[in-house]
């Protein structure tokens, strides 16, 4: 590979995501017609997917790695984006939020993962993970008229900055062990002792703290309850892919050679996730919190392809996210749809005879349902059966039951809304807020959930080819 | 490797995708054009059945392997094919499907009154998927049809079903899903050891033995919930009496067929000396399942819940043919799950022609019904003497080759099982006795007689009935060459070793898999 100190080339993406950016936080005043500033994200997003497409490479000396497991995730952060634009204006224009800064902000996010996905480096990843939190933190609070909002942001805030301490405490563990803040080179010069393990346990909690593993996942329900739903969506995809872009290079590239040490650390977390995410969405009545719930839930199958260790292990996590980035934006989607002021459509029950009223909304929400439970021949099932296959394959084939028996528990609170939906008869009047941008969006996820669900050839092989 | 016969025409494909292209025509026809959508899915439903006829005057019955094969890769990264093919032992349930699916339209025609076009498309889905389930020679392929079935199936009886329709719609795709996940890691398994998808090379594969028990054990939690066999037999009551009257006929005529399908054709071929080992525990369950069935449908104040109690205790005989382990009990179960299929659905039709009529389910609500529906009560006794296995009807034929069979095998199950059809026709009798005998009871005055449509759907029921009855060597023959292919690589197996033995081997794989 070449070798170059100042290659900004590599870094294109990341230059062009931030100089648009601040564009439209600095010219928000001066324009007027807020759309422009949808249409600039959109475009830009399309724009700065084509400049990763074109800009594989490594710069400042090893810290930035623009390989392609990078470009998988910068593709996974891209979908997840465009699709949020996508269902943001009806929604931002209602509660008053359409303005550049909402854009910019989850642009500076998206720059944020990129430096977690590409980062080589602990000190660069630690700084993509602030850049991305502290963009997550405002927006989950942006609608700052709704106090759910603003509690959900402060929750997010407080936790989130203790689990950045946790990220700086093992950062600066591994440095005093192995004398090095580059991911290859701590490979080399790790020695498993305990102070090494501690820095591991401590990059494992901070890390799963953004990827909603339980215990540390108390932030996730009220933080996705309180955002904007399309932040939701947003958030809840791609910064839990940025979590597992990160967990991903360093536990399966700097501490490769202590994977038998944190595989036992790691593997009750993710169980546990499994099954606490799953056994939570049962009781809830939110469907903001229900999905919150399924989020955390789906970080524990994901946790295991981690665990795995394996490479087949790691693109199965690669496959899952962006699955997941379609099914679950798709059913956000279909709750943006539905949302109206006072709460209005967030109560499972206000899904009672959706398929009356609107046949065409609740049939692309059973899709998504049956997808997130995993069912063929969605999109959900292939990436599950590549997810447990790879846990077999590792060796681990009782891990696999229990995320299959956890995966049934998770069909009653995902079919309950089918059911609702189609079993039940109307009960309140629903207004749903109807607009060409968010039907993209739920097109485009649905044709994603059924193509991928029906033919994940080339995409599998994509996703084998796409890791380091 | 079992021999495998390439079709010239894509056939099984023509049959599986017909009514998919179906439901896609009837999701573009307006919501108000009820007539055109109950037409267009008749339509279809018949034109599948005419495509799926070929299957019966060009299949070859001195053939042991696959035909009418289509093979294509599906999924390449995983070696995955979209691999079709039928023998002796799936040809007869894809031409039961293909005729149960027009004769669930026509018994729907009236009854299905709210969100129609749903109803249809989804019905027509379930035909398609379970045309897969039968067709498809690659285990990944075989999974996804066997799951996608469970969606328009969730939605048939808990949108168009009875008042307890949400419970019971829920529990049957938990049980359902408990069961099938460990199934799914059985083929993650097996497809790791072995490195192939394709049923015929997984057919004659040699697993390490404790190995072959405990994918025995994982297959069959898929398909002991499905059959559905004691002590997981819960959900059935619940969703048959649930469903309407075309979910039940599909779940009796089809559905519940596909776990006992899958025992032949998985279980028996895929892990023969576990079989071989595991047989005696399948029959004891085979034995509870015929007699607490029989005993439960005598307890029964609820028409479809008696004839959903029957089903356990008449699947409870299929089981049992089939882990006979002989050629006589095997083709007796095959048999046993056409008439089952035919029998069962018509008795739910013919429950659901008064329903329509009545909105009552309750044995009590009836009586003296013979002097009200004349015709319709003679329908009701051929079926209700199909179920109890008189000399004359299919289920004699069907149920005389299982007894024979375990007769062969096992003599005390045969004394056990045989106690199961004198209470069968102790239920059933007593059954006819309190609906159309005695008395008329005054909520059924007047009722009227049945209608063209209800006996042009039952008549094919009638006529299969007999047929069978009277001359079973044209089904029978179909089967000969497939099961004893399938009795001799069981068999060549054995014998097993001791039960001690297998623990070891089992708890060896557990912890060095």
């Amino acid at each position: 590979m070449p070798f170059s100190l100042l290659n900004f080339k590599a870094l294109a993406p990341e230059i062009f995501l931030v100089l648009v950016a601040s564009f439209m936080v600095l010219f928000d005043r001066a324009i007027r017609a807020k759309d422009f500033f949808f249409w600039t994200a959109l475009l830009g997003t399309l724009v700065a997917w084509w400049l990763c497409r074109t800009s594989l490479g490594i710069s400042f000396g090893e810290s930035y790695t623009a390989d392609h497991y990078g470009f998988f995730l910068k593709t996974i952060f891209l979908l997840s984006l465009f699709l949020s634009i996508l269902i943001s204006p009806v929604y931002a224009r209602r509660r008053g939020f359409h303005f550049g800064e909402y854009y910019g902000l989850l642009y500076f996010a998206v720059c944020g993962m990129m430096l977690m996905a590409s980062g080589t480096d602990l000190l660069l990843i630690y700084i993509g993970l602030e850049l991305m939190s502290l963009s997550i933190y405002v927006l989950v609070a942006v609608d700052w008229k709704d106090p759910r909002g603003l509690e959900g942001g402060l929750k997010y805030f407080l936790l989130g900055s203790l689990a950045s301490a946790f990220l700086i405490l093992g950062l600066a563990i591994i440095y005093g062990r192995t004398g090095t803040l580059f991911l290859a080179k701590i490979h080399q010069h790790l020695s498993v002792d305990p102070a090494v393990l501690a820095g591991i346990a401590f990059f494992l909690v901070a890390l799963g703290f953004k990827v909603a593993m339980v215990p540390f996942h108390m932030w996730a329900p009220d933080a996705y309850e309180g955002a904007p739903t399309p932040v939701t969506a947003f958030m809840s995809v791609a910064a839990k892919a940025a979590g597992f872009a990160a967990l991903g290079r360093i536990f399966l590239l700097a501490f490769a050679s202590a994977h038998p040490m944190w595989i036992k650390l790691l593997v009750p977390f993710a169980v546990l996730t499994m099954f606490v995410g799953n056994i939570l969405a049962v009781v809830q009545t939110n469907i903001k919190r229900m999905l919150a719930y399924s989020s955390v839930a789906h970080a524990g199958y994901i946790l295991l392809g981690i665990a795995a260790g394996t490479r087949e292990g790691l693109s199965a996590v690669l496959l899952y996210l962006l699955i997941y980035a379609f099914m679950n934006i798709g059913a956000f989607g279909i709750v943006t749809l539905l949302q109206r002021e006072g709460g209005v459509g967030e109560s499972i029950y206000d899904y009672q005879g959706l398929a009356r009223l609107y046949p065409f909304p609740a049939l692309l929400m059973l899709l998504f349902m049956f997808s997130l439970t995993g069912i063929p021949p969605t999109a959900g099932f292939m990436g599950k059966f590549y997810l447990f296959r790879s846990v077999v394959h590792a060796g681990h084939p009782w891990l696999a039951v229990l995320a299959v028996l956890a995966s049934v528990i998770a069909a009653y609170p995902y079919l309950r809304i089918v059911m609702f939906m189609y079993m039940r008869e109307p009960e309140r009047e629903l207004r749903p807020a109807f607009s060409l941008s968010l039907w993209a969006a739920l097109g485009i996820s649905a044709l994603g959930v059924l193509i991928i669900g029906l033919y994940p050839g080339s995409l599998l092989h994509a996703v084998m080819g796409s890791v380091f | 490797m079992v021999d495998l016969r390439l079709a010239d025409f894509p056939l099984l494909s023509l049959i599986i995708w017909l009514p998919v292209a179906g439901a896609a025509l009837l999701f573009v026809i307006p919501r108000s054009q009820e007539a055109l959508i109950k037409i267009v899915a008749l339509l279809v439903a018949l034109a599948d059945f005419a495509v799926s006829l070929p299957l019966w005057f060009h299949f070859d019955r001195h053939f042991s392997g696959f035909q009418f094969v289509e093979k294509h890769t599906w999924i390449k990264a995983l070696g995955a094919h979209y691999f079709l093919g039928v023998d002796g032992i799936s040809v007869l349930f894809i031409l039961l499907s293909a005729l149960i699916t027009v004769l669930c339209i026509l018994i729907s025609w009236e009854s299905i009154t709210d969100k129609v076009k749903e109803f249809y498309i989804a019905l027509l889905l379930t035909s398609a998927a379970m045309i897969g389930v039968f067709c498809a020679l690659d285990l990944l392929l075989f999974y996804v049809f066997w799951e996608a079935m469970l969606i328009p199936m969730y939605l048939i009886i808990g949108i168009w079903g009875g008042p307890r329709r949400l419970y019971a719609t829920i529990k049957f795709v938990l049980y359902t899903l408990l069961g099938s996940v460990l199934m799914l890691i059985g083929i993650i398994v097996i497809y790791l050891k072995i490195g192939t998808f394709e049923v015929p090379t997984l057919m004659r594969m040699g697993l390490p033995y404790g190995l072959q028990v405990l994918l025995f054990l994982a297959f069959f939690a898929a398909f002991a919930v499905k059959v559905p066999m004691w002590p997981v037999h819960t959900w059935l009551p619940d969703a048959h009496t649930e469903a309407p009257t075309a979910g039940s006929v599909i779940l009796a005529g089809i559905l519940i067929k596909m776990g006992a399908y899958g025992f032949l054709r998985f279980s028996l071929s895929f892990f023969p000396k576990a079989t071989l080992a595991l047989a005696v525990p399948m029959l004891v369950l085979s034995i509870i399942a015929i007699i607490y069935g029989a005993l439960a449908c005598l307890a029964q104040t609820d028409l479809k819940r008696l004839i959903a109690y029957s089903s356990v205790s008449h699947m409870g005989f299929v089981t049992l043919g089939i882990f006979s382990l002989t050629a006589n009990g095997v083709e007796g179960a095959i048999l046993q799950m056409i008439n089952h299929g035919v029998v069962t659905g018509a008795l739910f039709m013919c429950v659901g022609i008064v329903y329509d009529r009545t909105h009552s389910r309750e044995i009590s609500y009836y009586g003296g019904l013979a002097t009200v529906m004349p015709i319709y009560a003679a329908f009701f006794m051929v079926f209700t003497m199909a179920s109890i296995g008189l000399p004359g009807t299919n289920g004699f034929i069907g149920e005389f080759l299982i007894l024979l069979g375990t007769f062969q095998a096992k003599k005390w199950a045969t004394v056990f099982a045989a106690t199961g059809v004198i209470l069968g026709a102790c239920y059933m009798l007593w059954l006819y006795q309190r609906v159309f005998c005695q008395k008329v009871n005054p909520n059924i005055a007047g009722l009227p007689e049945m209608k063209l449509r209800e006996l042009v759907s039952l008549l094919p029921m009638l006529i299969l009935v007999l047929w069978i009855g009277i001359y079973p060597k044209s089904f029978l023959s179909f089967m000969h060459p497939s099961v004893n292919g399938l009795l001799q690589h069981v068999q060549a197996a054995g014998p097993v070793t001791s039960i001690t033995q297998l623990i070891k081997e089992g708890l060896h794989a557990i912890l060095f898999a």
